[in-house]
């Protein structure tokens, strides 16, 4: 009996010390569909790699949850006024990273060289850098081969690595798989962010502790001390975590769970507008196409079939039947935070059937035809049911679709091969500047510009004017500009933008958050409730 | 019994390379990685220099002899997705996949044998038809369904178990083991429940029509009328002697556990060598899906030849047929 309750007490001992030791940690269960790929953060440029890494590394400048800039490494930046083509960025001073080393423009030089080099996956985004100098230890120069006003923009998704680190472990060079190296950097990181890695099994569990010396302590929320973050592929397995109490915050939440989870007492649904339009794209360059019943002509050359496609679709009908009221119907391929976007260009024409008609009686097709659209099943939320969808919707008009619906391995080489007549794709604009969408999917595909334009689309007047996108200084010519290529790009009905992708994210109330457009939490902003 | 074997091993050495043949050949059917190697600001320049670089541009047998002539010194190469060992992956993920099947296996076994020998004993109680109706259940619903089944139940409704992951594993150098820990432990029950299922119900019933197959001959007349009791009778004489066909039926089931524990892993984000190779065909991660595939063939033809072997063993008839041919 004595002895019962010696071990009942030391129980009780230990469960106090349990609770005193909780009073002082907090630890965020974080779960999304997939892991991060590598802890180099140079390796990657793709979502949750970078979600991962904006936690341990930093870059010069980030977006808050609005996304506005955020001075991170960088406290301002502006260009020279003597040098149009020179950007001064001015660091802060005193950063360490997690290693005890000090952060100065040394190893802002060393980590745009190793994203420019040839294995980066970053290094698309620098290619107007020519010369990136250190004036002094706080100051570093970014010489551009011509005026580049959004510039900065490039910026937000590159992270600063410590050079004498990067030379010790070997890492000046971002991994080459096709060489078959491994490398310290994909499973070791020395950053200056607010956390750094404790543990890491790829694809299992990684936790992150709170980083004691980041000089953000004080000036941001830090609410939390420990993440735990678990990759949970499988949708319903995810939401039953949450609603178990298992994880306490979700990204990827399916919009058939979504009810339920706002439903459940101690948890909430927030929502976004993502950085994510999905459109429709046709091969409107073609003499003649080869998935289709039409022998001899291209019915999509024809603009009014292209407008007659436009009207026959029911964005609102796809909005509330397939996406249960997550998305915002669009009429253009930015979202509203992008530079470029107007109120009037968004506008979404309603649904007319009739007058869908009458226009393909005018093109030539009233009696309709038959062509496949290609869609993937795997990609974006809910693709191929948004497929099914417009395939009813273009049946109404005389448009019969064979629809092709695959895994996005095998989709999107449809669309870079352009063996593909009618297709279904995503876009986002992580510049947050129109030029972005021009030069990949205006652009006449040439050279390196227009690689995810299989339409065939090419007009030497907005070719050029996209061009000169590049290098024009005057915000105001650059905007009317931007404002020209639009409009072609409407009158032609070069796509068929369908709707604003909208992002979920699921968590219990004490979690304090809003929802980043970019899908990537950054932890230092969250607070507990 | 020597010559028997040899020549088992040789055909299981060109068995193993015709599954790699056809692997190959459908790892272009399964998409292009260069998609997900690369973002969409990818240039044309840097997708035909990682192309070659990998080797996509040669025909599927000379990649196939790539990897088989890698293979052979023991190197898998470099994962695209995880960019590490491919070896180092599969050695990291294979316990968690051994564990789970070891003790679905288990329970398949150890239930499946007691539920077949009472219900074949008691043919006609109102227990035993109870439990061949629930069978059923475990033989037509689909794996992912019982899976999701549990989890709402036991995870979500009631609390009790956990709804994903192995709990915490103890990490012994060279394997890391959830039995060691009640986390660990309680995170095996839904998933070995669920992968283990159908081959236990299998196995039910296969014992069973064999226990009243045997129970008919004539020498369980006659041990019965020898006053031997009704526990020899049922497990000495009657079942040692169905046992046959069951080794061949667990022996392949196990090898099917292991490689179609892929459902069970995707359902409750097991992390094992299923789960990765989801993620790899996924992401079209051809060096993970070529090892997985050359794995578990390798395993199938293993099983295969234990259990031709155990026959021989288990079945004095065919030691003495095999002496003579």
């Amino acid at each position: 009996m004595f002895m019962l309750r010696t071990t009942a007490m030391l129980t009780l001992a230990t469960l106090a010390t349990g609770a005193y030791a909780d009073a002082h940690s907090t630890t965020l269960k974080w779960a999304r569909a997939g892991d991060s790929l590598t802890l180099d953060p140079h390796a990657q440029n793709e979502g949750p790699t970078h979600t991962l890494a904006h936690q341990i590394y930093e870059p010069l400048i980030i977006r808050d949850v609005t996304g506005e800039f955020e001075p991170a490494l960088a406290t301002d930046w502006a260009p020279s006024e003597s040098d149009p083509n020179v950007w001064t960025f001015n660091l802060r001073e005193g950063v360490k990273f997690s290693d005890g080393a000090d952060f100065t423009a040394e190893d802002v030089v060393f980590s745009f060289e190793r994203a420019k080099s040839e294995t980066s996956a970053m290094k698309e985004l620098l290619t107007s850098i020519v010369e990136i100098r250190a004036v002094d230890d706080y100051t570093v120069e970014f010489v551009t081969d011509g005026p580049n006003p959004i510039l900065p923009a490039n910026f937000t998704n590159l992270f600063m690595m410590d050079k004498d680190w990067a030379e010790a472990n070997d890492v000046v060079s971002v991994q080459d798989i096709a060489n078959g190296e491994t490398t310290f950097a994909a499973t070791n990181a020395n950053g200056t962010g607010p956390y750094t890695v404790a543990s890491r099994e790829p694809d299992v569990k990684t936790v992150l502790e709170a980083n004691p010396d980041y000089w953000g302590v004080g000036e941001f929320p830090l609410g939390y001390t420990t993440i735990e973050y678990t990759p949970i592929q499988n949708a319903a397995t995810r939401v039953a975590a949450l609603l178990s109490g298992e994880v306490d915050f979700i990204q990827d939440v399916p919009v058939q769970d979504l009810g339920r989870v706002g439903e459940t007492g101690g948890l909430v649904v927030k929502t976004a507008p993502q950085n994510r339009v999905i459109f429709l794209g046709m091969n409107m360059g073609a003499d003649d196409i080869e998935r289709d019943n039409v022998d001899g002509a291209n019915p999509f050359a024809d603009v009014n079939v292209r407008r007659a496609m436009n009207l026959a679709i029911n964005r609102d009908a796809i909005r509330q039947v397939v996406m249960r009221g997550q998305s915002q119907p669009a009429g253009m391929i930015a979202p509203p935070f992008v530079n470029g976007w107007t109120e009037e260009l968004d506008a979404v024409q309603p649904q007319d059937v009739e007058a869908a008609k009458a226009l393909m009686a005018e093109a030539g097709y009233g009696d309709g035809f038959t062509v496949q659209m290609d869609c993937p099943n795997d990609r974006y939320v809910n693709d191929e049911a948004i497929c099914q969808a417009v395939a009813g919707m273009l049946g109404q008009i005389g448009i019969t679709i064979n629809l092709n619906a695959q895994s996005k391995a095998l989709h999107f080489p449809l669309i870079q091969n352009g063996t593909t007549d009618l297709y279904l794709l995503g876009w986002g604009v992580p510049t947050y500047d129109s030029e972005y969408v021009f030069n990949f999917l205006v652009h006449s595909k040439e050279g390196d510009r227009g690689s995810w334009n299989p339409t065939g689309f090419s007009n030497a007047d907005v070719d050029a004017k996209i061009v000169s996108l590049s290098s024009e200084t005057d915000l105001d010519a650059r905007n009317a500009t931007i404002g020209e290529i639009w409009n072609v790009v409407q009158d032609e009905q070069l796509y068929l933008p369908l709707h604003h992708q909208v992002l979920n994210w699921g968590m219990t109330e004490s979690v304090g958050t809003e929802v980043s457009p970019e899908d990537d939490p950054k932890f230092k902003h969250f607070s507990v409730n | 019994m020597l010559a028997y074997i040899i020549r088992r091993i040789f055909q299981s050495i060109i068995v193993l390379l015709a599954v790699g043949l056809v692997a190959f050949s459908m790892f272009r059917f399964v998409g292009d990685p260069i998609e997900q190697l690369l973002g969409q600001e990818r240039t044309v320049q840097d997708v035909e220099r990682l192309r070659e670089a990998l080797g996509l541009n040669d025909p599927f047998p000379v990649q196939y002899a790539t990897f088989l002539g890698r293979a052979a010194t023991g190197d898998f190469g470099i994962s695209y997705r995880q960019s590490r060992p491919v070896a180092e992956i599969i050695a990291e993920r294979a316990p968690a996949t051994l564990e789970l099947a070891f003790v679905s296996g288990f329970l398949a076994l150890t239930v499946g044998i007691g539920l077949g020998v009472f219900t074949a004993i008691r043919r006609d109680g109102w227990a035993a038809n109870a439990i061949m109706s629930l069978s059923l259940v475990g033989v037509s619903l689909p794996t992912f369904l019982i899976g999701i089944l549990l989890i709402y139940v036991f995870g979500v409704q009631l609390r009790w178990l956990p709804t994903f992951g192995r709990g915490d594993v103890v990490d012994l150098g060279w394997w890391t083991t959830g039995f060691l820990t009640t986390s660990g432990l309680k995170s095996l029950i839904l998933p070995s429940i669920t992968l283990g299922l159908f081959q236990m119900t299998l196995i039910m019933r296969l014992v069973r029509s064999e226990m009243l197959e045997v129970l008919r001959q004539d020498y369980i007349r006659f041990a019965r009328a020898r006053g031997l009791s009704a526990k020899s009778v049922n497990f000495r004489h009657a079942l040692k002697n169905t046992m046959v066909p069951v080794i061949t039926v667990t022996g392949l089931q196990l090898g099917a556990i292991i490689a179609f524990a892929i459902i069970t892993e995707t359902v409750f984000q097991w992390p094992g060598v299923g789960l990765l190779f989801i993620n790899a065909v996924q992401f079209v991660d051809i060096p993970v899906m070529a090892a997985y595939l050359m794995l578990i063939s390798v395993m199938f033809v293993m099983i295969n030849l234990l259990v031709d072997i155990l026959y021989v063993w288990v079945d004095p008839r065919l030691r003495i047929d095999g002496r003579h041919t």
